[in-house]
């Protein structure tokens, strides 16, 4: 039982001290973004390396996920309504905008850069380039986590757009061709259920998306050890944490916003 | 390290050796105040430093520079960028005179045309140089090398010992060694010091340690595995 207990306990003061970490780095990072010199050159490398990073992957995903969702959602109406194509538009858009795009973007972002932040971060800690910045009165968390922290947070909403653009297109492709409904139709249905709110509130929450992808990453490559394995432990971790946090977060935002 | 008590004079090369993980590269980053002891002080000309915060430890990082075992260039920039970094961040030099200073200190370590090449392109010890340039980029008055002939053939190894003598002859900087190559330690040392078990065990004139009625600094120096230190496993 004493063991149990020893456990459990060491369990929550090791989730404590990592939550700790994250928001003492985020602090300092929110911190440093006000502070002189302002690289906006390292901001806009960061986002470009991002779109185009990540451009290849949001369209598949996006436009399958508009397919996927309008395939099911039209296949499950029409067994109790007849030209249910003719709603597709108004749910695959709200479903999209409002949740889809926003988390599926955000988990596959979590995937492809935040692994390459806490990949790259980890590997300049055991190779001592950290330690080079120090020694060259560089902030680390400055020069490192504020381009990519800004660059996330800066991108994250701009592909959400994307990919609300393309799954709808998809559930679009679906609606007329599997099931026959109109064009016309389905932008009927989508401007009379799809409100201007419900896409900014679907893009502010990719802002928080963009700043635990990017923190998560950045803290995990500076607390990397122990050469190429402490490297792909801090990698994998990146993308475990990182997608538990948006998923949370996605439910408090949700519940807030709605 | 365990009550270390160490004085490095000014404008010399010290040199200090010891066993594989006995603290040296530790002891570096110390002295430019990467890590913060848990007692006692660390005092560059006088003022002492393990209090100090980031802000006021910049200032006098900017009056150090450090050549790191492996180098630690930066991946993702080229060796003009690496080299200038200090120098686009804390001169007040324009572009074009960033440039020049960097083909200068480049010169310095025997190195030209290599501004465009990144350090993955690079030999190791082009690497080593390239660092040692990017060290001397801000002409430091404390200089710092943590095992600068490690990793290197023997061949590149003495270039490495004859840029750090001329390097140490031209500027005149405070020199702080760390490594375990004997042959590196007499040629380029004033002074030399030997860590065991957390503590400076002696410290001398190279003559000085090659004379040394130590039987521990004895048995470190001729490379012997027989002796009074033990190598457990």
């Amino acid at each position: 039982m004493e063991k149990t207990f020893a456990y459990i306990g060491k369990k929550v003061l090791l989730f404590l001290s990592e939550a700790g970490k994250l928001a003492s780095l985020f602090g300092q990072i929110i911190r440093l973004s006000f502070q002189k010199p302002f690289d906006g050159k390292m901001v806009l490398q960061q986002m470009i390396l991002i779109g185009n990073k990540s451009f290849g992957v949001v369209t598949i995903t996006s436009i399958s996920t508009g397919m996927i969702l309008a395939l099911q959602t039209g296949t499950a109406l029409e067994r109790k309504i007849s030209g249910a194509a003719n709603m597709l538009g108004g749910v695959v858009s709200l479903a999209l905008t409002r949740e889809l795009a926003p988390v599926l973007i955000g988990l596959v972002m979590a995937g492809k850069i935040g692994s390459a932040i806490a990949a790259e971060i980890g590997t300049m800690e055991v190779t001592e380039q950290v330690d080079a910045l120090k020694t060259m009165a560089a902030n680390p968390v400055k020069y490192l986590g504020v381009p990519r922290f800004l660059a996330a947070i800066l991108m994250l909403p701009v592909l959400t757009i994307y990919a609300d653009v393309l799954g709808t297109f998809g559930g679009l492709v679906v609606s007329l061709n599997t099931f026959e409904g109109t064009s016309a139709g389905f932008l009927e249905s989508l401007t009379s259920y799809l409100l201007t709110g419900d896409v900014y509130k679907g893009l502010f929450k990719t802002v928080f998306f963009g700043a635990i992808i990017a923190v998560v990453g950045c803290q995990r490559g500076f607390e990397t050890e122990g050469g190429a394995e402490g490297v792909g432990k801090a990698t994998t971790s990146s993308v475990v944490i990182s997608s538990m946090l948006i998923l949370v977060t996605d439910y408090i935002l949700t519940a807030f916003l709605w | 390290m365990d009550s270390l008590d160490l004085e490095i004079p000014e404008k010399q090369t010290l040199v200090i050796i010891g066993r594989s993980g006995c603290g040296k590269s530790v002891l570096l980053k110390h002295i430019i105040g990467i890590i913060k002891p848990d007692s006692g002080k660390v005092l560059i000309n006088g003022q002492d430093i393990s209090g100090l915060g980031e802000r006021e430890m910049n200032k006098i990082r900017i009056k150090m520079g450090m050549l790191f075992q492996g180098a630690a260039l930066f991946d993702s920039l080229t060796v003009e960028e690496n080299v200038g970094f200090a120098l686009s961040r804390f001169s007040k030099k324009t572009p074009a005179e960033i440039k020049k200073t960097v083909k200068e200190k480049l010169a310095l370590v025997g190195l030209e045309n290599v501004e465009d090449k990144k350090p993955s392109e690079l030999s190791g010890g082009m690497k080593k140089r390239v660092g040692l340039a990017r060290a001397i980029a801000m002409d430091p008055e404390i200089m710092l090398y943590d095992e600068p002939t490690t990793g290197l053939d023997p061949i590149m190894s003495d270039v490495i010992n004859e840029l750090i003598a001329n390097l140490q002859s031209k500027l005149k900087m405070t020199s702080v060694v760390v490594t375990h190559d004997m042959k590196s330690a007499y040629r380029i040392a004033d002074r030399i010091a030997v860590m065991y078990e957390g503590k400076i065990l002696e410290e001398g004139t190279p003559e000085q340690i090659q004379g040394t009625k130590s039987a521990v600094v004895k048995q470190f120096i001729t490379g012997s595995s027989v002796g009074p230190i033990q190598v457990l496993g």
